[in-house]
């Protein structure tokens, strides 16, 4: 059997765009072709060479580049390394990348890829992937949080209904290939499952056709301020944002709705939310505004949560509770008010719960500047960890692609008696969707053929 | 004790047979121990082997010599392929066979197994407290051994359950094993407990046939085993009959007499299996459930009617059976009723079926939480083959997801432990296309070969299986022909000038090995078998090379095998999230490590870096 080469791996292996230059790295059999493709030409090697991108597929011209060949095995990975450094902003990024895609052969390398192969060829020491341990520290929550939100900026709240078509469509086909022989298996399920391969293909396929729009290509840490009813959250919005974005009023419940506030910390982009005081309240519009305020602050990185340190007891601060956000900041607000007697409220008792604790006043300024500077300092170990916005798109529509095309070819197979080729191609939908909404298993199929079908003799 | 042997098998079904028959070919000295020699190779449910997903375990036994397709084919009174009309990839093999021959064709195969002695006696305790494994006998003999191989089936703590009445026991007349459920949990093992059920048995003589429609088998029958050139048991019909609305009532009316609705079974039984109760309950609206009526033997009148599985009381049953046509009158010869029985949980074993917490001790079947006949065989044989090895000092013998059924059946059962009786289905198998019935011996055999669990005869006519093929391969992709040549046999394709070979029109969904002989009439000489092996290669040829990429992906991942002992609180660098996954897990391999939710590629990378680093440690003391 003839075994395909390894896949060629690329990726923006330079800082996260915007920036003055941006580097792209192949690495794999193929990374002299694409690199051809690209720019019409392979340089010498290690010689920096002047180069015009090309879109492969539409001939234009994406940017003026400096190419570099490094044939394997004198390479980083240990096999043939190409390279090009291009303008670093997010339009040229993402086109170059969305170029390398669509070449039989490559794929965005997961992150680390890179390293691990030339760790596995021998070109790396040790002490060079334990670097790798700062990066994976922080990864997880960080990043699924942030691949959640870009996910949503481009399919909505569609993930999970897709991967659950997806997972009743197989399951028909796979109930007419491992219980055919049960009477109560109907006979005909195939159409039906064709029927919602082809409605799930068209609801993505139009989702990708929809051009860029609908996506909002911001990377970014976003803080939810959060907190009881006129505890001072839009006053500390203000205060951070500097400017008059959200209504501030002395009356409890003014902020209804989620005012959401772009800045820049320390270069690092920061996106803020102002949520309505969390409360249970009989007002409907203040009720949807709570709910909002929780959904939000649920998908943030860190919640700010405020209270009023001047008030009475810990009762009428509320707590954090029901908020699952792991990093919760507590923030004491109105110490301008507060007279000089310690007070022991409620929130003590959960102390150990927050990440860290600062007390401010968000009318006169006080304290404001520590906090700020914790929230650069965390910003710049989020943003260590996290993807860029430009590769996490671009590996959601290669995913979303990839799915299409075998959504396609299981169409394409209209030939009765052959359901297991149907069910190849659907399984690997399957596992390019899965990528996104998370793995489809045998066991989810098993679980919808059992419960649909009276199965047992 | 009598340490006369270097691996002991405890019990005599479906997994101990192929367990001692796979100890014994690869040279160790091998006992079985049973209770009576006369019930080795008993059927205590269905009289048949086989099926969707079973029937590919039952090839794979086959392509490493075991037992079960040859006893099968001496057997089989029905042949059938399922799935005949679909691809080659998930058509299954079954055959009903006759009880008797059964047990007597195993009972023969056992006897002339070279190295395997049979003992007859009751198992008492398992002795794993010391260095090698042993056992003792209610009798007081002891035994020890290089490797003991337990394959307790439903006997541990078995209690049978019918209606109200509760009979504690292995099978029908077979008293439970009690002591080695104590013995295993105080040795640490978790166990679980399961349940699995059985239909009444009806008397022939006494069911209507002339009012049942009838199934054939498959004309010529095929059979399970590459040694066996044809079946020449006389072949049976089916009956099939269906419950009818009047049967419906008097379940549901008594349904709360069933124990698994009394509250008296609280143990999971498997979801593809119900009982005619469960069917009831959860699918009322359906106006009957189809029942097939399988003679149990040629010259024996018990049917088994499959569908019917209950543990209702005796008089209930009685009054089912009546409801349903062609059974007014039909007389039950035995009842129907749940069992319950320990399991071991599978996470406590490696892949080659050996116990993490005593060294030597292997189990198989129905003790890992598995059912079905097949899939106990199938692990039997892998963990005879590993006890062998064990004994002899050999290294471990692991199949892997990629080359068959049995490495997805243990890779499941090992990583995943099971919540319900698993059972093979073909949807399991990632690499279905690849994994077919009709390649096993392609896939095993020649392993089975450098192993040493192939005997000669078997070795001889693979070897030349595979020279033919092989000739008949190159053939195929030398001939070639043009579009206009091959409109000149009627064959029409697009006309674009490319000479296409033999083989790349045989991919043709409607092209076929009988087209080809009109064009280059030496395909005509080809053996039919290695004329239909082509013929599906060729099909298949793109999704085989598709699969053939991930597999190398997969054992690339797999071959990074994570060090039993590594201590991931010690490890720099991993989340939290990652590391409580990990400690969780524990998994086996980098490949393992990448299945758990949430274990990033990154992570995989830094747990790549700490096995090399381990890896040069004792190197670099040794120099």
């Amino acid at each position: 059997m003839p075994v395909p080469p390894r896949p060629t791996i690329f990726a923006l292996s330079s800082g996260r765009p915007p920036a003055a230059i941006a580097v792209v790295r192949m690495s794999g059999p193929r990374a002299g072709s694409a690199l051809e493709k690209l720019t019409g030409r392979v340089p010498k090697p290690r010689q920096a060479t002047l180069v015009r991108v090309r879109d492969p597929a539409a001939g234009d011209v994406i940017d003026e580049a400096l190419a570099l060949w490094f044939p394997a095995p004198h390479s980083e990975t240990g096999e043939d390394v190409a390279e090009l450094q291009l303008h670093g902003g997010h339009a040229v990024v993402a086109a170059v990348l969305d170029a390398l895609g669509t070449i039989e052969g490559c794929r965005l390398a997961e992150p680390g890829e890179f390293t691990r192969r030339a760790f596995e060829n021998g070109r790396l020491d040790l002490t060079a992937v334990e670097g790798l341990a700062d990066l994976i520290a922080a990864e997880t929550p960080a990043q699924r949080r942030q691949a959640f939100r870009q996910l949503k900026g481009l399919i909505g709240d569609r993930a999970e209904a897709w991967r659950r078509q997806l997972i009743e469509a197989l399951a028909l086909v796979e109930a007419r290939i491992d219980f055919s022989d049960e009477a109560d298996v109907p006979e005909d399920l195939i159409r039906p499952a064709l029927h919602a391969a082809q409605q799930l293909r068209d609801e993505i396929a139009a989702v990708l056709a929809d051009g860029r729009r609908g996506e909002r290509l911001r990377d970014g840490l976003v803080v939810a301020i959060a907190g009881p009813p006129n505890a001072g959250k839009s006053t500390l919005l203000n205060r951070l944002a500097r400017r008059e974005a959200a209504i501030v009023s002395p009356y409890a419940g003014t902020t209804r709705d989620v005012i959401e506030v772009h800045l820049d910390l320390d270069g690092y982009q920061v996106t803020l939310l102002d949520t309505a005081g969390i409360r249970e309240s009989d007002n409907p519009v203040e009720q949807e505004g709570v709910r909002r305020a929780r959904e939000r602050s649920a998908a943030a990185d860190l919640v700010l949560w405020v209270i009023d340190a001047s008030a009475a007891g810990g009762a009428a601060n509320g707590c954090a509770e029901g908020l699952l956000n792991s990093e919760i900041w507590l923030v004491k607000n109105k110490i301008d008010l507060m007279d000089q007697r310690p007070r022991i409220n409620a929130e003590k008792r959960r102390r150990d719960e927050y990440k860290f604790i600062s007390s401010i006043s968000a009318t006169t300024g006080e304290g404001t500047e520590f906090l700020v500077t914790a929230l650069a300092a965390y910003a710049k170990d989020y943003f260590a960890a996290t993807e860029s916005a430009v590769i996490t798109r671009a590996r959601h529509r290669r995913a979303l692609e990839d799915t299409v095309a075998a959504l396609s070819r299981a169409l394409a197979i209209d030939r009765s008696g052959r359901e297991e080729l149907i069910a190849e191609e659907l399984r690997s939908a399957a596992t390019t969707l899965g990528r996104l909404t998370g793995r489809v298993d045998v066991e989810d199929i098993l679980d919808v053929i059992f419960r649909d079908f009276c199965i047992g003799k | 004790m009598d340490g006369g042997f270097d691996v002991i098998v405890v019990g005599g079904g479906h997994a101990g047979c192929e367990a001692a028959a796979a100890a014994a070919r690869m040279g160790a000295r091998t006992a079985l121990i049973t209770q009576r020699f006369a019930t080795v190779g008993a059927m205590s449910c269905n009289p048949s082997i086989g099926g969707l997903g079973k029937g590919h375990l039952v090839r794979e036994i086959d392509a490493l010599d075991g037992l079960m397709g040859r006893v099968a084919d001496a057997a089989g009174i029905q042949f059938r392929v399922l799935n005949r009309r679909k691809g080659p990839a998930v058509r299954g093999p079954r055959a009903q066979a006759d009880r008797k021959l059964y047990a007597a064709a195993m009972q023969q195969a056992i006897r002339q197994s070279p190295n395997l002695t049979v003992l007859e006696g009751e198992v008492d305790d398992l002795l794993i407290d010391g260095r090698a494994p042993g056992v003792r006998l209610a009798d007081g003999r002891e035994f020890g051994a290089g490797a003991v191989v337990l394959t307790t089936g439903t006997f541990l703590r078995g209690l049978i359950h019918i209606g109200e009445r509760q009979i504690p026991a292995g099978r029908v007349g077979e008293a439970p094993a009690i002591g080695l459920s104590s013995t295993l949990e105080r040795a640490g093992f978790p166990l679980g407990r399961l349940k699995t059920g059985t239909p009444p048995r009806l008397d022939g003589t006494t069911i209507d046939w002339l009012a049942l429609e009838m199934q054939p088998g498959d004309d010529p029958p095929k059979p399970f085993s590459v040694l066996t050139e044809r079946i020449t048991n006389r072949q049976i019909q089916c009956g099939i009959t269906r419950t009818t609305p009047a049967t419906h009532d008097i379940i549901r009316a008594n349904v709360h007499r069933s124990p698994m609705y009394s509250g008296q079974i609280k143990s999971r039984g498997p979801r593809y299996c119900p009982s005619i109760e469960d069917k009831i309950v959860r699918f009322g609206e359906r106006d009957g459930h189809q029942i097939f009526l399988e003679p149990e033997g040629l010259d024996d009148t018990t049917v088994y009617p499959n569908g019917i599985s209950t543990s209702l009381p005796e008089e209930v049953q009685a009054a089912l059976v009546d409801s349903i046509p062609g059974l007014e009158h039909a007389r039950i010869i035995r009842p129907g009723y749940a069992i319950e029985y320990d399991h071991v949980d599978p996470r406590e074993l490696t892949p080659s079926l050996e116990t993490k917490r005593k060294a030597g001790l292997f189990l198989a079947g129905q003790i890992n939480g598995t059912t079905g006949y097949e899939e106990a065989a199938a692990q039997g044989l892998v963990a005879g083959l590993n006890a062998a090895a064990r004994a002899g000092g050999g290294t471990p013998i692991v199949f892997d997801r990629a080359e068959g059924y049995l490495g997805v059946m243990i890779d499941d059962l090992v990583t995943r432990g099971v919540s319900e009786p698993y059972r093979m289905f073909t949807s399991r198998a990632e690499y279905r296309l690849t994994l077919r019935a009709d390649n096993a011996d392609q896939r095993l055999t020649g392993r089975g070969i450098a192993l040493g669990c192939v005997g000669p005869q078997r070795a001889r006519r693979h070897r030349s299986k595979l020279g033919a093929l092989e000739t008949a391969r190159i053939m195929a992709r030398s001939l070639t022909l043009t579009p206009s040549e091959a409109a000149q046999h009627g064959l029409s394709l697009r006309k674009d000038g490319q000479r296409r070979t033999a083989f790349e029109l045989l991919s043709y969904p409607d092209i076929g090995v009988v087209d080809l002989v009109r064009i280059w009439p030496r395909f005509g000489e080809l053996d039919c078998r290695i004329a239909e092996q082509l013929e599906i290669d060729a099909k298949y040829d793109v999704y085989l090379s598709r699969q053939a990429a991930d597999v190398e992906s997969y054992r690339r991942d797999e071959s990074l095998v994570l060090p039993d002992d590594i201590d991931y609180a010690a490890l720099p660098g991993l989340s939290n999230e990652v590391r409580h996954k990990l400690q969780v897990h524990r998994p086996r391999t980098i490949g393992h490590a990448g299945r758990i939710d949430g274990v990033t590629p990154a992570a995989l990378t830094l747990l790549v870096a700490h096995m090399r680093r381990q890896q040069r440690k004792p190197s670099r003391g040794a120099a």
